[in-house]
């Protein structure tokens, strides 16, 4: 197929002209404005305060692992309130758009809100957290000062803002993509989709996806190099673990997305025929890449996960893990096993009964190393001293909800059963609840954990309550009537219904959604709260829930260096073990602190790759060319600068250690 | 990660070593291992699908005469982490491409099944 | 365990008290080498789509029409040699010459540039009778399979050039010592996959 003509471009601006502008949408005009106005104010703020110094030199390029552990979790945070304003949205529309009510959003719009709320709550809500949650705690828990590549690490999170600033932009110029969140040929190839939302899509994912794959690789070389001396594989604490064996997934995985959205740009801009219907083009080659990486992404999402689970109920049950062992070697299966089940996406296919059985019996088999985990977390509760504090307390919710998540997953797996449910809202109820009940929860639970450690000061535990039980009461009240509805036969992504019969659901659903959204707002106010109150809430000991692992050893913020001297372990739960025998801190012989010196390179390229994947969105080729060769020029320029570190002198680190030294004492 | 800190206290650190040996031996057996397999497709003494089978086996060993003798890969080498990662890398690649080719040749037979005119109504 | 047994009195040395900083990049070569790992993926995704679509002629031109054996084997042939140039390189850093290094990366390069020279001309050739990228399902995956690798090529040519800079401002410190053996990994690696590419593509193209 010759490739389809396109609209002639402008040499300068390329497609890109003032139609792209949605104005004729109010909502998106008073999103528009609404973010104008906080942006500004922002901006403004930041420059009263004059603190753009103190963000570039302290933030921006920093290379500390801590700080941009801080930067991801922020990062997810604001894409995930964008992400769940689409999903209010979406409730909204389906509770109204019965009895031939349009609802409020036209279909161009409510297509562009669910792909969005898809990519947007995988890539740039559950990929940066977990990206956050590893980077900040991986290298305390091994006794690390950095991660082996901070330079590469700063780096890695400018590209996945990069990729999720490109995002945000299609909501304002021109617009998303309308094709659901993995964008499947032939409706996102050219001839159905001629216009520059699935561009947007490919283009953000590619740029966040650099970002993603290298910080994979430098979590996995730091927790195979870097760790303390004494810690063994098998001395190393559970998160650690998860952390390693989902890296190594997304080492192993985000490639694959990467060709396969390559791939799919090479059918909408250079008129090749991988996906298309025509000349030997296969669209479903497409589904069967994309889901080689998609399944593994399930599992790079809950394994970090798994590991905050296994640390939290280990912590506040006051008990070392039951079942170590198993727990390390069903998060090897799990890795391996995840590689072998990614067909059960597409039954529905038609690869017909021997191809379907062999991987709904795989599906079924990744079951039992995650029930063994259950069991384990369950025998590790059994007869321990349970405080029931806030990381606990989702981390209960995560279990009771999680299990049935999975249960419905085994269900999916059965072939005939996935016939009937395959594409109905019980897929969507299913993954919601595996997601939100395992992922999200066990991203709360960690952050109520380990915010004392990387803010000095405890949540405030009565607005932590509500929103826990907003939350949870919310979940169950929103996908409780979407695993019926899907039952009753409704399928995903539709815009208005006919039968009045239904309606009702979805009204539940829609209140659901609400009682979460007062969950977020409650967590937000407990945020501020604690903010405010941190001189109450404030810890000094450095270990606030009485930890085991190492994270808890140093002080709360860990100083720039994390370890004045290297910790030596002897044991799992290293960190107890000292405790339990009596370590005693040394408050001398302090020696210089080699350290890596803050970049900016890793934000001017990423700036250059935003630019880049804007000009390729809109055909802009001049500015293609521009920003590819910067970007070259910046990062060869780049390797030529060998100076990369500095000492921290001895005195410094004596001044902050004897700061500490008082603080223990005042606290003691 | 070895027990004692003082094991990596050296400023510099190892980089594999290379010979003079392990190049020529990797080379001559590169040349060889390339131009059977060429010679067997440009002048066909064999029929087509023990050709391709002969090939493929050329291929393999070939990659492995690389991997010694031109990627120094050898069991020790990053205490072991870079040949568990190559095993690790070589078992997804192969469940990806058997897995591929698999599902997508019998989808291929089951929904576009050759045409029969006889059978037509 | 032995820590139910020490109590607090003992001397377990729970800190490192001596300690040496890690040596500049010792992760560096493992993290290059999983990068690589990844890289290889990329590839494996484009031999599984040539594998899968590969035989999609559109009643088109098939592999039999098209690609010319003995031109293979002279591009085959420049990359072999690259690569025992390369090794030549190699040795001379072990024997600390900076300009032996830098002749046998030029070589190298040279041989490198030939083979993206040949690999050039035949796509010309190929795009000039009418078996273009957009002509059939087997074409797309041909030319994206082979055209990432030269691409691959390419970067390495260009990362080979600033290596040579590099080497005569700095010599061979250790950070270009290092540099130089991690463009020998990309290099090799390069090779491998084309192994993978003349067997797979062009052998079995032209025996199917």
């Amino acid at each position: 197929m010759t490739p389809p003509p396109l609209p002639p471009t402008d040499p300068v601006f390329g497609k890109l002209s003032l139609a792209a502008l949605p104005l004729h949408e109010p909502i998106l005009i008073f999103t528009f404005l609404g973010v104008a106005v906080g942006g500004l104010v922002v901006l403004g703020l930041i420059t009263r305060y004059r603190l753009w110094g103190y963000l570039w030199k302290d933030w921006f390029t920093t290379v500390d692992h801590k700080r941009i552990g801080i930067m991801y979790m922020i990062l997810g945070l604001i894409m995930f309130l964008r992400g769940f304003a689409d999903a209010i949205m979406m409730r909204l529309q389906q509770a109204m758009a019965f009895g031939g009510s349009e609802g409020y959003l036209p279909a161009h719009h409510y297509d562009q809100v669910f792909t969005a709320h898809g990519v947007i709550m995988i890539f740039f809500v559950a990929m940066p957290f977990i990206t956050g949650l590893m980077n900040y705690i991986v290298p305390l828990q091994i006794g690390a000062r950095d991660v082996s590549f901070p330079f590469l690490n700063n780096f890695s999170f400018w590209m996945t803002a990069a990729g999720a600033a490109l995002t945000m932009v299609s909501l304002f110029v021109g617009e998303y993509a309308q094709t659901g969140w993995l964008a499947y040929p032939p409706l996102s190839g050219i001839a159905y989709s001629p216009n520059v939302g699935v561009d947007y899509y490919i283009w953000g994912l590619q740029i966040a996806g650099v970002g993603t794959t290298l910080s994979g690789i430098n979590l996995i070389v730091t927790i195979l190099k870097l760790r303390a001396p004494g810690m063994g594989l098998m001395k190393m604490p559970v998160f650690t673990w998860t952390s390693l064996c989902s890296n190594i997934l997304i080492v192993a995985s985000f490639p694959i997305l990467t060709a396969t959205l390559a791939l799919l740009s090479l059918d909408r801009y250079a008129g090749t025929n991988f996906f298309t219907n025509d000349l030997g083009g296969s669209p479903m080659m497409y589904v069967n890449l994309i889901w080689i990486w998609g399944h593994p992404e399930v599992y790079i999402l809950i394994l970090p996960l798994f590991g905050v689970f296994s640390e939290v109920t280990s912590t506040f049950s006051g008990k070392k893990l039951f079942g170590y062992t198993s727990m390390v070697y069903a998060t090897v299966c799990i890795t391996i096993l995840s590689y072998l089940v990614w067909l059960h996406h597409f039954f529905t296919m038609g690869s017909g009964a021997s191809v379907n059985s062999f991987f709904g019996i795989t599906t079924m088999v990744i079951s039992i190393p995650t029930g063994a985990k259950l069991f384990n977390w369950l025998f590790t509760m059994y007869r321990g001293r349970i405080r029931f504090e806030l990381p606990m307390m989702w981390t209960i919710a995560f279990m009771l909800t999680f299990v049935v998540g999975g249960m419905t997953g085994v269900l999916l797996a059965v072939p005939p059963a996935d016939f009937v449910l395959h594409n109905s809202l019980f897929l969507i109820a299913h993954f919601h609840n595996v997601i939100i009940g395992g992922v999200l929860f066990g991203l709360f639970a960690a952050i109520n954990y380990w915010w004392p450690k990387a803010f000095g000061f405890k949540l405030n535990v009565f607005w932590g309550k509500v929103s826990f039980w907003c939350w949870v009461v919310g979940f169950w009240l929103a996908f409780m009537p979407l695993y019926i509805l899907g039952l009753m036969g409704v399928t995903r992504r539709m815009r208005v219904f006919d039968d009045p019969g239904l309606q009702i659901w979805f009204v539940i659903a829609a209140i659901g959604a609400g009682v979460i959204a007062c969950g977020i707002a409650a967590m937000l106010i407990q945020f501020g709260v604690s903010i405010w109150k941190r001189k109450e809430l404030a810890d000094d000991s450095g270990d606030p829930w009485h930890g085991r692992t190492l994270e808890w050893a140093t002080s709360s913020p860990p100083p720039d260096y994390n370890f004045a001297f290297t910790p030596v372990i002897h044991n799992l739960d290293a960190w107890h073990d000292m405790k339990t025998r009596g370590h005693e801190r040394p408050v001398g012989g302090f020696r210089d602190i080699h350290m890596p010196s803050n970049t900016g390179t890793g934000i001017i390229l990423a700036g250059f790759c935003l630019a880049m994947g804007f000009a390729l969105v809109w055909h802009i080729w001049w500015l293609v060319i521009a920003s590819f060769a910067a970007t070259i020029a910046y990062a060869i320029f780049h390797t030529f600068n060998y100076k990369r570190d500095f000492d921290i002198p001895a005195a410094t680190v004596a001044a902050v250690e004897e700061a500490r030294t008082r603080q223990l004492a005042a606290g003691a | 990660m070895s027990a004692d800190p003082h094991a990596a206290g050296h400023d510099e650190i190892e980089l594999p070593h290379a010979s003079m040996r392990d190049y020529v031996i990797g080379f001559v057996l590169s040349v060889i291992l390339t131009a059977i397999p060429f010679w067997l497709v440009m002048e066909r003494p064999f029929s087509a699908g023990a050709t391709a089978a002969i090939i493929m086996a050329f291929a393999a060993i070939q990659i492995v005469v690389h991997m010694v003798y031109f990627l120094h890969m050898s069991p020790k080498a990053e205490g072991g982490w870079s040949i568990t990662s190559l095993t690790f890398t070589i078992i997804v690649v192969v469940i990806m491409l058997a897995g591929s080719l698999w599902v997508m040749h019998h989808l291929n037979t089951n929904m576009m099944p050759p045409h029969d005119v006889s059978q037509l109504p | 365990m032995s820590a139910n047994t020490v109590t607090a009195g003992d001397s377990v040395r729970f800190y490192d008290l001596d300690e040496h900083a890690h040596p500049e990049g010792h992760s560096t070569m493992l993290g290059f080498w999983i990068y690589l790992m990844s890289d290889c993926l990329i590839f494996a995704i484009l031999f599984a789509c040539f594998a899968v679509l590969g035989g999609n002629y559109a009643a088109g031109p098939a592999p039999k029409d098209l690609f010319d054996l003995p031109l293979v084997a002279l591009n085959t042939a420049m990359l072999l040699f690259s690569s025992i140039t390369y090794g030549f390189a190699v040795l001379q850093m072990q024997q600390g010459k900076v300009k032996g290094v830098q002749l046998w990366l030029a070589i190298t390069g040279l041989f490198g540039l030939a083979f993206l020279g040949i690999e050039l001309y035949e796509f010309h050739h190929l795009i000039e009778i009418g078996a273009t990228p957009q002509r059939s399902a087997f074409l797309s995956s041909f030319f994206t399979l082979v055209g990432t690798h030269g691409l691959h090529v390419t970067f390495g040519i260009v990362w080979l050039v600033v290596l040579m800079v590099q080497l005569g401002k700095h010599g061979l410190i250790a950070a270009n010592k290092r540099r130089v053996m991690c463009l020998s990994m990309f290099w090799h690696f390069l090779d491998v996959v084309w192994i993978g590419v003349f067997t797979i593509v062009y052998l079995m193209g032209v025996l199917r």
